[in-house]
């Protein structure tokens, strides 16, 4: 549904995004994570078509981003939920959305239906009639939402739909986006929470001007080794470590007076390491099973 | 915003009769051989209103929507830079013309009522009035529109943009200045030629506005 190929933006003398190359399925959750100005915003805006690209190519569906006859079709068939949500604060809920739907050349009883449909879903329905200035901010986000989907865009762009929320109204908007991948729509979204990523996609891209890595998260956190075992001991010193050494080929980390040891099969390695450590003299604490965590593979990568 | 572009030129309808009513009373009111040249000089005050006015909207209406956060989910959009440019610019118009065209109804009753003793007849309506409201004043309000939003669509904020766009009615006052001061008569003939040249630069600011709309600049450099 989106492909880049080398995708890449100049402002003057300083390169926001480059060289992206990646594609997104129809009816999947993509999300890139990155530090500030690391390019994402300016990624959804490229393929947005609200600025011209520097260099390479993107499709959406069938149409070339960047080709002026393809603007408007491609404008067409997506939704986008910006930063800031940039509502209509004197008129209501209800007129904000009829607004958009009409610039999105909805019918009078599609933008009706949708309008109620969505509204219902969100749970601001009883607001429909308030203004939107009015609102809370978890509402605003969620208006932003509704507005982007009013024409039932094939792609939809959320740019950090849950930044600024609180975390009820963040675990609505993640629900919401979870319902919305039910019904089979592609979503790129870009997101800081790594959590959310998590939770929410299918894939992540790590983007910092470059793209550093795709993948699912569960293959981005083996990227770093897959499971570890934690042993904690009384006190490490040189004769336990290198008894650990003799019985096992994994790559064994000291940390303080514990031993990481990449090793996922705690049933047939760690004992015999054990026993190592407990014939070099040493005293065991804890032994603990973990995975690394998407937020080491995160910080690991844009280092 | 609104209600202050509508209540002006209705304040200027009733005050400039009140200034021929009571203006030169002390004398015994104005007389007839000038109080003509009087009221052609106050109905220019409408071609001025209708510069003037629409400033006020149409200089808020893209860097409002920039300053707003509101530009960018409605670029978003399937609009073109022509649909947008002219909703703005229809949005801009139609209230100062509707409230000046009311406000010159308002004013010509009044002035019929209170020169018709000193005249012996009703002076308006006249071609001069009928050339100004029908073609100057809304000629004058679409130059006054296109400036403005060429001028919004720069500027980073919108005390600028007012600011910058209140300048479009200065070539209108000078005008009449002039016509005071005897160098122009606002006769039938000369409100032609002006209308002429108003709709000479209303459609070369047309095409500017057209061409040098930048979605990305708009987006990039001001939000």
């Amino acid at each position: 549904m989106i492909d880049a190929w080398n995708l890449t933006k100049k402002f003057d003398e300083v390169t926001a995004v480059e060289g992206l190359t990646f594609h997104i399925d129809e009816g999947e959750v993509f999300g890139f994570l990155g530090p500030n100005g690391a390019g994402k915003t300016t990624t959804v805006r490229m393929l947005c078509c609200l600025i011209s690209k520097t260099g390479g190519e993107a499709r959406i569906a069938d149409y070339e981003v960047g080709n002026t006859a393809d603007s408007l079709k491609i404008r067409k068939i997506i939704g986008l939920v910006p930063d800031n949500v940039g509502l209509y604060d004197k008129l209501s809920v209800y007129e904000n959305l009829d607004f958009y739907g009409k610039l999105y050349e909805c019918t009078e009883k599609l933008r009706q239906e949708n309008i109620e449909h969505f509204l219902k879903m969100l749970g601001l329905w009883e607001k429909k009639d308030v203004a939107a200035g009015t609102l809370s901010k978890g509402m605003k986000q969620k208006l932003a939402i509704a507005r982007a989907l009013i024409h039932e865009p094939k792609v939809l762009f959320m740019d950090e739909p849950t930044a600024n929320l609180d975390p009820e109204a963040s675990k609505t908007v993640r629900d919401f986006i979870l319902e919305l991948k039910k019904e089979n729509r592609t979503i790129l979204l870009n997101t800081h929470n790594l959590d959310e990523a998590q939770r929410i996609c299918d894939r992540i891209g790590i983007l910092k001007t470059r793209l550093l890595t795709v993948g699912t998260p569960q293959q981005l956190k083996e990227s770093l080794g897959g499971v570890k075992t934690e042993i904690q001991l009384v006190q490490v010193n040189d004769a336990i470590v290198s008894a650990v050494k003799k019985v096992t080929t994994h790559k064994v980390e000291i940390s303080d007076n514990k031993l990481i040891i990449d090793v996922g099969n705690i049933d047939t390695t760690i004992p015999t390491i054990i026993e190592a450590i407990v014939s070099a003299g040493g005293r065991i604490q804890s032994v603990t099973e973990f995975t690394p965590t998407l937020e080491e593979v995160y910080l690991k990568t844009v280092k | 915003m609104l209600r202050s572009v509508i209540l002006f030129p209705l304040i200027v309808s009733i005050g400039l009769p009140l200034v021929v009513h009571f203006g030169g009373r002390q004398h015994g009111g104005i007389s007839p051989s000038v109080l003509p040249r009087v009221l052609d000089a106050f109905s220019f005050f409408f071609i001025i209103g209708a510069a003037y006015l629409p400033t006020a909207i149409a200089s808020y209406s893209l860097v409002g929507e920039k300053v707003e956060k509101s530009l960018e989910p409605l670029l978003a959009t399937p609009i073109t830079d022509s649909e947008l440019l002219l909703g703005k610019s229809i949005a801009a118009f139609l209230p100062p013309i509707v409230a000046i065209y009311i406000s010159a109804a308002v004013f010509m009753a009044l002035i019929n009522q209170l020169t018709h003793q000193t005249l012996g007849y009703s002076y308006f309506p006249n071609w001069s009035i009928g050339i100004i409201l029908l073609l100057v004043a809304p000629l004058s309000a679409i130059l006054s529109v296109q400036a403005s939003v060429i001028i919004s669509a720069r500027a980073s904020d919108v005390r600028a943009a007012q600011l910058l766009g209140g300048l479009i009615a200065l070539p209108f006052l000078a005008i009449y200045v002039a016509s005071e001061i005897g160098s122009i008569s606002l006769n039938a003939n000369n409100l032609f030629i002006i209308s002429a040249v108003i709709l000479l630069v209303d459609v070369i600011l047309f095409f500017i506005s057209t061409k040098t709309f930048q979605r990305e600049e708009i987006l990039t450099k001001w939000t």
